[in-house]
């Protein structure tokens, strides 16, 4: 997009982490007011924003339509054949990949474990499918990934699935769908990532925005390994 | 009617070729100049073969012969090129210098500038040492480059072995090492930093693969890599000198490197257009001792970045 070695476009991710990453930005130097006061815009070409769904920051950033972008580490394992490079862990937007079932009383056996022993298999509906197969996968476990678009929690209520692998910040859907955590897969915060060849052709520019965000994301440490 | 064609393919037709041509004819016109013959290699190689040259890429497609014999399309042209010269230049005296135009097979991904089924042009320098054979090597890239009128291109310079001698000086365990290369191989500094961080490790093991920019960036570093980054460096013209970003966290996708490694790079395309580097054991494996360097350049690719830069002028 722009040409100019000290000037980065920078991919931010609409949702839940957005504020946060305003916030980051200001911090850092870069003027989000526009962004702020224009909740429809896309690209804002003055301060050089774009923002976008968490999920698409990869996809803008390894083809070079941004420079760096900010993103969770869920969405880089989900797509990790990317080419980004992975920069600094800015602690934001911490959540968690969970593998949930339907609470069952004192006693019973959870759904997922019975289906596995009982019918060999068993399925679980996610929005993740290379993460839950890659986990099942190492777990050593037979398992029918269902993908599914949207609530993921109602997938084992209807009887679609017996368990689901899913991201959660504080439990507290799963728990109002009657859904317990039975395993914790990975967990996640917000990653600033770099396309590779800005990597090295902006490096100056780069190294500059990775320094000020170590700075304001942990003031206390002394950049550990700056 | 629609007949498809395998995922990753693609056909090519006559305005597309014309402009193709121009770019392989004018590196061909600079290849051929410089001494570097072009050679052509079965598409199939014996498996075996292949395997021979321990790459780390696996080649994708695999057919039997009437015989029963696994052949593979062959996932890049070193290791033909390595074959011709133990086989059929076993006594001939070094350096040989070789150029080819071929098309190469990998299981990527495919998308803009990454097809299944690329073309390659490169060279091959055989029997001819560091640095004065990369250095070669690096200008005759420089001159292929300018000759396709692409103008905007910097060169990543780096060394495949430094990283594994800085790693041997802070006494990093074997188990260690191999989270530590992958972590870099991925360029995930996260990872690399907490790895490092959780075993007590120097912290120059973090920050010395982030080290990119001019050639000051070697004062930061010591050791017999960083001396051979110099040399080659002072032995460059200066136009190929000026091109020249180095950057000490390179890390090439292919097995067989052993020293300098380089990557082509163009503001306007976000992902590299080839690269080579030294390669001085993989003759070797094919029982014809020599050391050698390399690249290839993505033929596809070359178009885009050209196509980028007439976009911005």
């Amino acid at each position: 997009m722009t040409r100019d070695p000290d000037r980065l476009t920078i991919a931010v991710p609409r949702g839940a982490m957005l504020r946060e990453t305003l916030d980051l930005l200001d911090a850092v130097g870069v003027d989000t007011a526009e962004v702020r006061a224009n909740d429809r815009k896309l690209l804002f070409e003055d301060v050089g924003i774009v923002t976008m769904r968490p999920s698409d920051v990869p996809t803008y950033v390894e083809a070079g339509a941004a420079d760096v972008g900010i993103t969770g580490k869920d969405v880089l394992t989900e797509q990790e054949e990317r080419e980004v490079v992975e920069l600094l862990d800015l602690g934001l937007g911490p959540c968690r990949m969970i593998l949930a079932t339907v609470a069952t009383p004192e006693g019973e056996p959870d759904p997922a474990s019975e289906a596995l022993r009982r019918l060999g298999v068993m399925r679980v509906a996610t929005k993740y499918y290379k993460i839950a197969t890659r986990y099942f996968e190492e777990t050593g476990r037979a398992v029918e990934i269902v993908e599914v678009k949207g609530s993921v929690e109602l997938a084992p209520l209807t009887g679609l699935v017996e368990a689901i692998v899913d991201l959660t910040a504080t439990g507290t859907t799963l728990k109002e769908n009657g859904l317990v955590i039975r395993e914790e897969i990975l967990a996640s915060t917000a990653r600033l990532i770099a396309n590779p060849v800005a990597h090295k052709l902006k490096s100056a520019a780069i190294d500059e925005l990775t320094r000020r965000m170590r700075d304001a994301v942990a003031p206390t440490s002394s950049a550990s390994a700056a | 009617m629609i007949h498809p064609i395998p995922n990753g393919t693609r056909d090519v037709l006559p305005d597309e070729m014309r402009e193709l041509r121009a770019i392989t004819e004018a590196m061909r016109g600079v290849f051929e100049h410089r001494g570097y013959g072009e050679v052509w290699t079965p598409t199939i190689e014996f498996e075996d073969v292949l395997r021979r040259g321990e790459t780390g890429v696996d080649p994708a497609y695999r057919v039997f012969d009437d015989h029963g014999h696994v052949m593979a399309l062959r996932p890049d042209m070193t290791v033909p090129i390595a074959r011709v010269a133990a086989t059929r230049y076993a006594h001939a005296d070094p350096p040989l210098r070789f150029c080819y135009f071929a098309h190469v097979y990998r299981g990527v991904r495919p998308h803009r500038g990454q097809n299944r089924e690329f073309l390659q042009a490169g060279v091959e320098l055989l029997g001819s040492e560091g640095p004065d054979g990369t250095v070669e090597a690096l200008t005759l890239l420089c001159e292929a480059l300018d000759a396709t009128g692409l103008t905007g291109y910097r060169i990543a310079l780096g060394s495949a072995s430094l990283y594994p001698a800085l790693m041997e000086t802070f006494d990093v365990p074997a188990d260690v090492g191999e989270g530590l290369l992958a972590a870099l191989g991925a360029s995930d500094f996260v990872r690399l930093e907490r790895l490092v961080g959780e075993h007590g490790l120097n912290d120059a093991l973090v920050r010395v693969p982030q080290l990119r920019g001019g050639p000051g960036v070697l004062d930061e570093v010591t050791g017999g890599e960083a001396d051979g980054l110099r040399a080659i460096v002072a032995g460059l013209p200066a136009a190929v000198a000026d091109r020249i970003v180095l950057d000490l966290g390179l890390a090439r996708g292919l097995g067989y490197y052993t020293g300098a490694v380089f990557d082509v790079l163009d503001p306007a395309l976000g992902e590299p257009l080839g690269g080579g580097g030294r390669y001085d054991d993989l003759l070797a494996r094919f029982g014809r001792d020599l050391p050698a360097v390399g690249f290839a350049l993505n033929v596809d690719r070359v178009h885009l970045a050209l196509a980028g830069e007439e976009a911005v002028a």
